[in-house]
């Protein structure tokens, strides 16, 4: 169930109230989000739609707390995270968020195995543990022949999906995909969405995407569009809203 | 440490960046080892005094000599267990090119007081039965080739003439820094062929009960030759060795100078290289503080990385010194020996691993501040 009418009950996932952000540049005031309300319950999958400039990834950013809003509230799971501090902030983002990005941000010198085992350098895990977690992860994404290959070894589409296993290798509590297929070709985006798809499917992961592709979006459940800082409306895509 | 090979991996992502960085960092502790060990071989005698020995010269001036009656009074001052005494000697042998230091010595005490010059029992007996006779050290035998039974011919500058010299026995130092670069000879050869300055020395060596007595026995001695002809000035061996040293100038301070500027030089080259770095990355940066790795482990990142090649870089440096070293101190004999200590290769590669982080610090603390939107923003 997902509502931006702000009367969603306690028992959403993500809950975000009166969310504002503004940015100054100059001498100038940018209103970016403008008194947003978002109710996302555990296994929704919701694409977020809008033009350039719209505030998409801004939203993203302060779901997933890389950046802090002018003023409202986002809770997840429970967890006000805009009352924490940066360093509780630095380490929730590691337990509960998988991020993936349209340039699919992998570290050029380290190999796809490496690259995945990233998050779990972060946490109590014994090697052995961390390689278990690597290759199941690798193995969803249905690239554990790659494991040792570099990212310039490997195609946008295969670089994509080591981006993929790397934001589920920590089994997150939700996953954000910025423009995931934004830097794809169309077979190559198809596979991704697929692979997202089945993560809300088989593995019954929350998924939030930000993309201009409607194919993209209309594997959601739910497309919501974003204009000047607004949700405007909810649309049902596959499920429903 | 998890994060070893992210930090590798960084560090051999620009290899040929990498190699120039560990490079300066190899040539200042390369620098740094070199100058340690001229410091040393400068500072060797002064650093080898031995703590219960007092020097006494002519109060006017070290190259003025004292009366060789003094060393009986010198005996009944209270506190003292044995006197010797020296005189420079100043020869040339073949070549002025071929400087080492020579001393005319009393063949008697010398190598009493100076117990730290190890001679065997055998070269003791011929450097006392044969008046010609002398001692070499053991850099100078090594130096020129000297053996027992060889002849060393001296031209005399201070007392003209030919004089020669059998070579009795070869000495070593009991310390590594000891100096066995001179030779020693018997004094009462000097005073029989010499056609001025019988009966006097160059200066004393006075050997204490009590190191701790030195201050009150200084006094006891200056105050006995006091208002003399020859008056005295008495001082530790170390200060007098010092004096040595500084009338070469000041070259503590030219080579701290020279230290300083070349380390000073690569904290801002080091920095700047891993400020370009840091930059280059600040895309990867963000993307691990998305993933949950904090602001202090970004920042501990990057002062590893900086540590590793100022260590690598400071390593190498060092033992390239090391390995050289011998090498110029058989080029430059007449400064004694020239080595790198323990304490002086730890306290380089300290310096190496400070310098690292010094430089690290700056561009760490950019990562470390790095916002992880705005970086995003930029790739």
């Amino acid at each position: 169930m997902v509502r931006i009418d702000g009367k969603g009950n306690g028992a959403a996932l993500v809950r975000v109230r009166n969310l504002d952000k503004k940015y100054t540049r100059g001498n100038e005031e940018i209103h970016v989000l403008q008194g947003l309300n978002l109710d996302v319950d555990a296994g929704d999958f919701v694409a977020f739609m809008g033009p350039s400039g719209s505030g998409k990834t801004t939203l993203l950013n302060l779901l997933g707390g890389l950046d802090l809003p002018t003023s409202g509230s986002i809770t997840v799971a429970g967890d006000e995270i805009t009352r924490m501090s940066a360093g509780k902030l630095t380490s929730w983002r590691a337990r509960h968020v998988g991020f993936i990005f349209q340039l699919y941000n992998l570290i050029p010198v380290l190999t796809a195995f490496q690259n995945v085992e990233l998050p779990l350098l972060l946490t109590k895990l014994s090697k052995a543990e961390r390689r278990k977690h690597v290759e199941t992860a690798l193995a969803i994404v249905g690239l554990t022949d790659r494991m040792k290959h570099f990212p310039r070894q490997l195609s946008g589409g295969q670089e994509q999906r080591v981006a993929i296993a790397r934001a589920i290798v920590a089994d997150p509590t939700f996953l954000l995909c910025d423009e995931p297929t934004g830097d794809l070709d169309r077979r190559s985006a198809d596979e991704i969405m697929d692979i997202i798809d089945r993560l809300v499917k088989e593995h019954g992961k929350t998924v939030l995407i930000v993309s201009h592709d409607p194919r993209a979006a209309e594997r959601a459940r739910v497309v919501l569009h974003l204009d000047k800082g607004v949700l405007m409306e909810a649309a049902k895509a596959g499920g429903g809203a | 440490m998890k994060s070893f090979r992210l930090v590798w991996a960084n560090l051999r992502r620009k290899k040929v960046r990498t190699t120039l960085t560990i490079g300066s960092f190899t040539v200042a502790l390369f620098l740094f080892g070199l100058l340690a060990a001229i410091r040393m071989g400068f500072r060797g005698g002064a650093d080898a005094a031995g703590a219960d020995r007092l020097d006494v010269i002519n109060r006017v001036s070290l190259i003025l000599p004292l009366p060789l009656s003094y060393r009986d009074r010198l005996l009944k001052v209270p506190g003292i267990a044995g006197v010797t005494y020296a005189t420079w000697f100043g020869g040339v042998y073949q070549d002025e090119r071929n400087f080492f230091p020579q001393f005319a010595v009393d063949k008697d005490t010398w190598f009493d007081v100076y117990a730290d010059y190890v001679v065997s029992p055998e070269g003791r007996d011929a450097f006392m039965k044969d008046r010609q006779a002398c001692m070499v050290g053991r850099s100078l035998a090594k130096r020129f080739g000297f053996k027992v039974g060889d002849r060393i011919p001296l031209r005399g500058t201070i007392w003209a003439g030919s004089w020669e010299f059998n070579v009795a026995g070869v000495y070593d130092g009991s310390r590594p820094e000891a100096d066995t670069s001179g030779m020693f000879f018997r004094d009462d050869y000097l005073e029989e062929q010499r056609a001025f300055g019988k009966g006097t020395v160059g200066w004393y060596v006075v050997k204490l009960i009590n190191p701790d007595d030195a201050v009150q026995i200084t006094k006891a001695i200056d105050g006995l030759f006091a208002n003399s002809p020859f008056e005295t000035l008495t001082q530790t061996e170390k200060a007098f060795a010092a004096s040595f040293v500084k009338q070469m100038g000041n070259v503590e301070l030219l080579i701290m100078t020279i230290g300083s500027v070349v380390f000073f030089t690569l904290l801002l080259v080091t920095g700047n290289t891993m400020a370009i770095a840091v930059r280059e990355r600040s895309g990867e940066l963000a993307v691990l503080k998305t993933v949950g790795f904090s602001d202090v482990r970004v920042l501990r990142l990057i002062l590893a990385e900086a540590i590793l090649i100022a260590g690598q870089g400071g390593l190498i440096g060092l033992a390239l010194a090391k390995f050289v070293i011998p090498g110029l101190s058989r080029a430059l004999p007449m400064l004694g020996a020239l080595y790198i200590s323990p304490p002086t290769f730890v306290a380089g590669f300290a310096l190496a691993l400070g310098v690292g982080t010094a430089a690290g610090l700056l561009p760490a603390i950019g990562a470390m501040r790095l916002k992880v939107v705005d970086a995003l923003r930029r790739i």
